[in-house]
């Protein structure tokens, strides 16, 4: 038989697959913001806190860093209701996901705020600065210039990562590809049009980050 | 049914491991392999062959590992290879690995002064001579420990291999939850299994990084 492909009846699906892309961007860029605060809060703690709360976020983030998401997600979304913690698939989803993020962005951050000169600290406590003042105009600005964009990679990975959380019926675009294929038995033609779609949306968000990062988040 | 005791999912978890540990070997091996001609082919291939390098990486860098999965283990069957998921997920991992590795290993050679390639060049060394005596003894060092640090990231990504339903950690810790009723205690088991494999991989990639600086 020969190889007959029909992105056709792929294509007529598009409000699907539209759904699930901004799903996935929406899933995104939610624990973009909460992972990436977590993730200050715990550089923050990792350089400058007391011991045991280094201590504490260093096996954070080791734990973290050394499993599959995959698995983070299954403990979160089959495990806790063990405790009594139900989370929708959409909540676990995005927990999942900021717990992950926040465990590399932790590291990530961390390398560009000990690049901080001991100089400039010094200056602005010798200006009356408060600590916290310090920390959020004197370091962090140029922690993120620094490590921009190792941390515009890393959200883009979340994202591709993302569409393991299909498999706890999260709607996103994995999730709406294997209903389309479920749908119409064409499963080769719409995981090549999904993947596609990634791929699309990884270089968007990618340059789209890298745009914003100078003019919203540090400044020039 | 059968009463679970911890030994008991213990011991089948470390049984369905042994597969998470062949699927990484095979993909990093394979991997290796294939990233390697890619890596010989870019170098002395044109720039055309060069973009098209590239944008072999850039695919399986932008899209997710699941995706890939999913498109082989659907397509080779499309294509009438009588495939199984062991094979598709072979398959996946070893081209993704081989483009990361290809890409990691690209970044090592750059990082060789062109002084070099020119000096070997005028003592009339071929490519192939000029690769293999000069180039390639000091990108090793430089490429040992992102590759080792690669090696997590494959472990990792073995675990998507029990979406397609093959057999190996994370999938025997599903199956083994929804029979146990304790999904908690399973899953801790598994993250802990992933965590006793890949940290000391971790672990030992920093050091070689340490011993390079």
């Amino acid at each position: 038989m020969p190889l007959q492909l029909d992105f056709w009846s792929i294509v007529v699906q598009w409000p699907l697959l539209l759904r699930g892309a901004v799903w996935t961007v929406g899933l995104t860029t939610i624990a973009t913001l909460l992972g990436g605060t977590l993730g200050i809060l715990c550089a923050w703690s990792r350089v400058h806190g007391p011991r045991p709360l280094r201590w504490l976020v260093g096996a954070y983030v080791e734990l973290i860093r050394n499993t599959p998401f995959i698995v983070q997600l299954f403990f979160i979304f089959f495990g806790l209701p063990e405790l009594g913690i139900r989370l929708s698939p959409a909540v676990a989803s995005i927990l999942a996901m900021t717990i992950n993020l926040g465990a590399y962005a932790t590291e990530i951050l961390r390398a560009g705020i000990e690049a901080t000169p001991r100089g400039q600290i010094e200056a602005a406590e010798s200006l009356a600065l408060s600590k916290a003042q310090v920390f959020t105009h004197v370091v962090l600005p140029p922690a993120l210039k620094k490590v921009w964009p190792a941390l515009v990679s890393q959200i883009v990975i979340v994202m591709l990562g993302s569409a393991v959380c299909g498999q706890i019926s999260t709607e996103e675009l994995s999730y709406a590809t294997n209903l389309i294929q479920s749908r119409n038995f064409r499963a080769f033609e719409s995981y090549i049009v999904g993947t596609l779609l990634y791929l699309g949306l990884a270089i968007l968000v990618r340059s789209l980050l890298a745009w914003a990062g100078p003019r919203f988040v540090f400044g020039r | 049914m059968p009463d679970f005791t911890l030994w008991d999912i213990f011991r089948n978890l470390l049984m369905a491991a042994r597969w998470t540990v062949a699927l990484s070997l095979v993909a990093f091996i394979g991997g290796s392999v294939v990233g390697l001609a890619l890596l010989v082919l870019r170098l002395s291939g044109g720039p055309l062959v060069g973009r098209l390098v590239g944008a072999y990486v850039q695919l399986f860098q932008g899209t997710p590992l699941l995706m890939q999965l999913f498109l082989l283990y659907f397509g080779m069957a499309m294509l009438g290879v009588n495939t199984s998921a062991w094979i598709a997920a072979c398959v996946a991992l070893t081209l993704y690995a081989s483009a990361y590795l290809t890409e990691i290993w690209r970044g090592c050679v750059a990082a060789i002064p062109r002084g070099q390639w020119e000096a070997s060049a005028s003592l009339a060394l071929s490519f192939g001579q000029q690769f293999r005596h000069i180039i390639l003894p000091q990108a090793l060092r430089l490429a040992v420990a992102p590759t080792v640090g690669f090696l997590v990231q494959v472990v990792k990504g073995t675990a998507l291999a029990s979406v397609i339903g093959f057999v190996e950690l994370t999938k025997a810790g599903g199956m083994i939850a929804n029979v146990t009723y304790e999904p908690m205690l399973v899953y801790s088991c598994v993250a802990l299994m992933y965590f006793a494999l890949c940290f000391p991989i971790s672990l030992y990639a920093r050091v070689l990084e340490r011993k390079l600086q």
